[in-house]
């Protein structure tokens, strides 16, 4: 169970206390009702659900109620760090995104395992 | 009893064990009654009464006796009852402690454990081969329901569920650490022990029922010249005695999850005879760890030959636990086939305490000399760089044949034989935290390589299994983790080890007599009974990743998870594909690590708690009027008020009557309601609902529709604007909350700088609807302060004032096509109004009336329900709403959905009403409508039901059903085939009741 920080509230709370909201720095076009049909399904539709860094929303739902963003590794689910609404995407050192990384493939235990024949492709 | 006069087994030895043989108890086995020490575990009693026997293999129903001593054993799972409630299946009798008057039997056998009918499968075991039921039950199709299925299911599992309702309770607990020790072995101890004498909060577990690890079963290693209990024993002793540390026994550490949260199975009563009823079973604990040091230990391997599994075959570490903690031997004349130093030891152990060594079979080429003439002097013969290639005995082990590899074969007369193929590390927490292991090639095992969570490995666990090493990483580590959480750390004082046994030596794989010929029953898997050949008939089907190998083999797939099993089954996958041991990789560990009651993990949430129940104020004036109840969501609302010898139908039949005909009383208090207020409210609500609010007047209501993005409806209710900045809103019963985050979340996101607050008030009113003609007489006597004329109060207003001297909102509007009144009254006072109403409305023909009429009376209308009559694929005007969205509007929610292609595109399907042909069949709510009947399957269906009933009302059925192109379609006969009959109707206007509407206006 992670371990969340309130940007809102300054404090690590359990995730029992929080809702996730999907996908961050989506902003919703100010002349909706003028977009194309490209445009809409941009907004509304397409998600980047990487493997790897993602800025996310979350809400403070049994807390102070506040939305903020995170930004997270959707491997190792280590956050980087939380930060108000409204904030643009905060500048990462590497040393930061490093440090969230899941580990490396040492051996290939854990790990699905392919034939030699998928191997030689 | 005493114990001078019971006998609690003739394989007890005198002077061994830790156990007080003067506190006995007594159990039944399979019916007979037999004696236990107290503190005995199931196994060890039976072996102390001759017994090995205790169950039968799952796939080839073969005899199985108890093979090891703790929680990874594969084939000891018994049936344990305390009382006919309380009674659970495939409990392992090695972790089982024996209470006085437990009920154990054996499983998986018919008629009876020593003759079974399922046995004929090990005859067949050549056509019972890997992936059996995949090859098998292929075809006929038809054949799974009535054949392969029900055979299937009767021959799955092992033991049989209990049928009553568990009549235990289970408890919860959440606790907070900075160090959490995992195992209480020699390296546990001595990291808790440091970092509690260094001032951190510290809590060590251990599974078994003390504390001690395998320091309890060795006799032969000396912790500062004392034997190794003394200090096991005063380490415990400190650590009671010390605030900050929590000591847990028979508690199971049994998942690591994110940021160090790692569960805790703590069995409160499962030993106990009595066990007081307050006290739960089993107790959950949620345990958020600064740090966490693993100390799990190993556990030893079986070796895989032919015939490896009958009923006295038993683990070498096993035997010495049942010697030395519990004075049992397991067998009279004993063989130890070992490849790992530590069997020699226990051979030792066993000598010394009497029993008849018959012969040491070590594979290996060279043997310690230190051991070979230790044997030598104990008189015990030895072979080495030999193997056992053959046992025999149906029920008990009688004889083994020993093959040298340089020599001829050689048989013994054996009751009894020790194995080891050495240790595997418990890493199952470590990978469950999604650390990754690394290969020792030196040592044959996955250590703990890389660490993703805050934790660390110390001991056997970590593959240091020189003990001494062990103590002084247990140290280490533990003042690294005190000084990781900012403290100071004392020095770890690690005690002098001498003639710890060796662990030297191991062997992973099939051993000699494994194969390769396709017969030989080699085990790998107890449980699941896999052989070595299947392993290897798996991959040469084409089966390499490690992965598929164990699902198609089911390799490790049991309730013990291949914690013997694993290593063997990946070496010989290896061997055959011809690859190095790591490349083919460990299959993943997970969460349990041992089975877990179902009642731990549900603890108190059963029952009374699975779900929080809300009632409104006025409920128990609808318990006392005899109403029966459903549940919308969380709430309890009145469904229907029967009078003697109603019926539903009579029931709701004459609700909705007296509602058209004189007046009914309705308990509304479960809409959503939420107070928008601020100046920028009408903005706000603007954006939020697809209709005009600027131009509503302050005292005025409006029907209101929200839909998301998409253009899709999301909710819907009625909007009282009380003032130019505030309104009162009102939202489906179950779509409160997720509106009300709909609503946060635009304001916070999008629109932080309009200043709106937004609050909650669905507790704060109570609401009672009373509707119908008489409804204004009724309530006019009641209200202060309010004109209820038509003139002054006229459909869709809210006016505020006092109603029987309570303060109220008192709306004009309906649900039902009459005239009446929402009356909003604070929540406490809800039921005093409510019973004021009805003390005056009754005897004017005033009746309750519930859900089941309310939807009546709104279908009658047209009036939709959201989540009934749309199913978030309904736009606004699909559902007849396209006048509440406001035409001039630049923006709302969902403006650009709604102007989607198939949004606007003809033929959607849309809202209308069904007339059935037949006036007297009611159409079922779901039921597909088509237009040809006759159409050959798959038949086009154009729609479905939403909603039907009877209206008494208008003598007829009535029903709404979502039709592609319907609204151009009214007057069309439509199909609804059903399984007996097929029914027609007619496609109609939704509003079946009043369709002019004069009814509302009084």
């Amino acid at each position: 169970m992670l371990m969340i920080y309130c940007p809102y509230c300054e404090e690590e709370r359990p995730e029992l206390e929080f809702h996730g909201e999907g996908e961050a720095h989506i902003a919703r076009p100010t002349n909706m009702a003028d977009i194309s049909d490209e445009e809409f399904e941009k907004f509304f539709f397409i998600r980047e659900n990487q493997k790897g860094l993602v800025y996310e929303r979350w809400r403070h739902l049994h807390g102070c109620g506040c939305f903020f963003n995170a930004v997270r590794h959707s491997v190792s689910d280590k956050f980087i760090k939380t930060y108000k609404a409204g904030e643009p995407k905060p500048k990462l050192t590497q040393k930061e995104i490093d440090a969230v990384l899941p580990p490396a493939k040492s051996t290939p235990a854990n790990e699905p395992v392919w034939t030699v024949e998928e191997k030689d492709q | 009893m005493t114990g001078s006069t019971v006998n609690t087994g003739a394989n007890r030895v005198a002077g061994r064990g830790r156990l007080s043989p003067a506190k006995t108890v007594s159990f039944t086995f399979d019916g007979k009654t037999l004696h236990a020490i107290e503190g005995d575990t199931l196994a060890s009693a039976l072996l102390a009464n001759g017994i090995h026997l205790v169950g039968r293999s799952f796939k080839y129903h073969r005899p199985r006796g108890i093979l090891g001593s703790g929680p990874e054993e594969p084939n000891a799972l018994i049936d344990i009852s305390r009382d006919k409630a309380r009674r659970q299946p495939n409990v392992r009798a090695t972790c089982q402690e024996v209470f006085d008057g437990m009920v154990a039997k054996s499983q998986n056998r018919f008629p009876s454990l020593e003759f079974d009918l399922g046995a004929v499968n090990d005859g067949l075991g050549r056509f019972f081969p890997a992936g059996f039921y995949y090859k098998t039950f292929m075809w006929p199709s038809k054949a799974w329901d009535k054949l392969y299925e029900p055979i299937i299911r009767r021959a799955a599992g092992l033991g049989d569920s209990p049928d009553e309702a568990d009549p235990d309770h289970y408890a919860n607990r959440f606790a907070h650490t900075d160090v959490l020790v995992i195992g209480g072995g020699a390296a546990g101890l001595l990291a808790a022990k440091t970092a509690a004498k260094s001032g951190k909060r510290v809590m060590i577990v251990d599974e078994n029922s003390e504390m001690g690890g395998g320091l309890l079963s060795d006799r032969q290693v000396r912790l500062d010249g004392n034997p190794a209990s003394d200090w096991v024993e005063a380490t415990v002793k400190e650590l009671n005695e010390l605030d900050n540390v929590t000591v847990l026994t028979r508690t199971t550490a049994f998942g690591y999850y994110n940021h160090n949260m790692i569960t805790l199975a703590e069995r409160v009563t499962d030993h106990l005879e009595m066990p007081d009823p307050d006290l739960p079973r089993e107790r959950m604990w949620q345990v958020r760890a600064g740090r966490v040091i693993l100390a799990t230990g190993a556990i030893e391997r079986h070796l895989v030959f032919a015939d490896n599994d009958r009923p006295g075959i038993m683990m070498a570490s096993a035997a010495q636990t049942y010697l030395n903690l519990y004075g049992v031997t397991p067998g009279r004349n004993v063989a130890v086939y070992t490849a790992c130093d530590s069997a020699w030891a226990v051979a030792f152990d066993l000598k010394e305490a009497g029993v008849h060594i018959e012969v040491i079979v070590d594979n290996r080429k060279d043997v310690d000399e230190a051991l070979l003439s230790k044997a030598n002097e104990l008189g015990i013969k030895t072979m080495i760089d030999a193997s056992v290639v053959n046992t025999t005995g149906r029920l008990r082990i009688k004889t083994i044949e020993v093959k040298p590899t340089y020599g001829s074969l050689e048989p013994f007369q054996v009751d009894c034989l020790l194995m080891s193929g050495g240790w595997t590390p418990s890493v199952h927490l470590f990978s469950q935290s999604r650390g990754r292991v690394a290969f020792d090639e030196e040592k044959g095992i996955f250590v703990p390589d890389i660490y993703t969570e805050n934790c660390s490995s110390a001991g056997a666990c970590n593959g240091t299994f020189d003990m001494e090493d062990a103590l002084q990483e247990a140290g280490k580590l533990a003042v690294e983790a005190v000084k990781a959480l900012g403290g100071k750390a004392v020095k770890a004082v690690v005690p002098k080890v001498e003639n710890a046994i060796s662990l030297e030596g191991f062997h992973i794989g099939g051993a000699e007599s494994a194969g390769p010929d396709d017969f030989t029953k080699a085990f790998v898997d107890f449980q699941n009974d896999v052989t070595a050949k299947d392993i290897r008939l798996a991959v040469r089907e084409g089966f390499h990743s490690i992965e598929h190998v164990k699902r198609y083999t089911t390799n490790g797939m049991a309730s013990d998870q291949g914690k013997m099993s694993n290593m063997h089954g990946l070496a010989i996958a290896a061997e055959m594909l011809d690859k190095p041991i790591p490349e083919v990789g460990l299959t993943t560990f997970r969460s349990p690590y041992t089975p877990v009651t179902f009642g731990t993990l549900v603890e108190h949430n059963k029952g009374e708690l699975f779900d929080v129940t809300r009632r409104t104020p006025m409920h128990d004036w609808h318990v006392d009027q005899g109403a029966v109840f459903e549940d919308v969501g969380n709430w309890k609302r009145a469904w229907y008020y029967p009078q003697a010898g109603e019926d539903m139908d009579a029931a709701v039949n004459r609700e909705c009557k007296a509602v058209r005909d004189a007046a009914g009383i309705f308990d509304a208090s479960t809409l959503g309601k939420i107070e928008v207020v601020g100046p920028d409210a009408v903005k706000f609500m603007n954006m939020m609902y697809t209709n005009p609010w600027d131009k509503l007047g302050v005292g005025r209501l409006r029907y209101g529709i929200m839909c998301r993005e998409d253009g899709f409806i999301y909710d819907d209710g009625v909007v009282a604007r009380l003032a130019e900045d505030r309104f009162h809103v009102t939202t489906t019963t179950g779509g409160a909350p997720r509106v009300l985050n709909m609503m946060e979340d635009y304001l916070q996101t999008e629109f932080p700088e309009w200043n709106v607050w937004l609050t909650s008030t669905s507790e704060q009113w109570a609401v009672i609807a009373v509707q119908g003609p008489k409804a204004r007489e009724i309530i006019q006597p009641l209200v202060e302060g309010i004109d209820l004329s038509d003139e002054k109060l006229p459909h869709m207003s809210v006016a505020e004032g006092k109603i029987c001297g309570v303060p109220t909102r008192l709306m004009r509007m309906s649900f039902t096509g009459e005239a009446g009144f929402e009356i909003n009254v604070p929540g406490d006072y809800g039921k005093a109004v409510w019973e004021a109403i009805y003390e005056r409305g009754a005897p004017m023909g005033m009746t309750p009336y519930g859900t089941e009429a309310m939807h009546v009376l709104r279908a009658e209308k047209g009036y939709i329900i959201v989540g009934q009559d749309t199913d978030g694929t309904v736009t606004p005007h699909d559902a007849n709403l396209s006048w509440a969205i406001g035409k001039k509007k630049t923006d709302f929610v969902g403006i650009k959905g709604l102007k989607r292609p198939d949004l606007i595109a003809e033929g959607r399907r849309q809202l209308v009403g069904l007339k059935t042909v037949d006036p007297k069949i009611v159409l079922e709510e779901g039921a597909q409508v088509v237009d040809d009947p006759n159409h050959p399957i798959p038949m086009p269906m154009i729609g479905f039901v939403t909603s039907s009933y009877w209206s008494e009302n208008l003598g007829q059925s009535i029903a709404m059903a979502l039709i592609e192109n319907g609204h151009n379609r009214m007057g069309e006969v439509v199909h609804i085939p059903m399984p007996d009959e097929i029914i027609k109707a007619e496609i109609c206007s939704c509003v079946f009741y009043d369709p002019e509407g004069g009814k509302v206006n009084g």
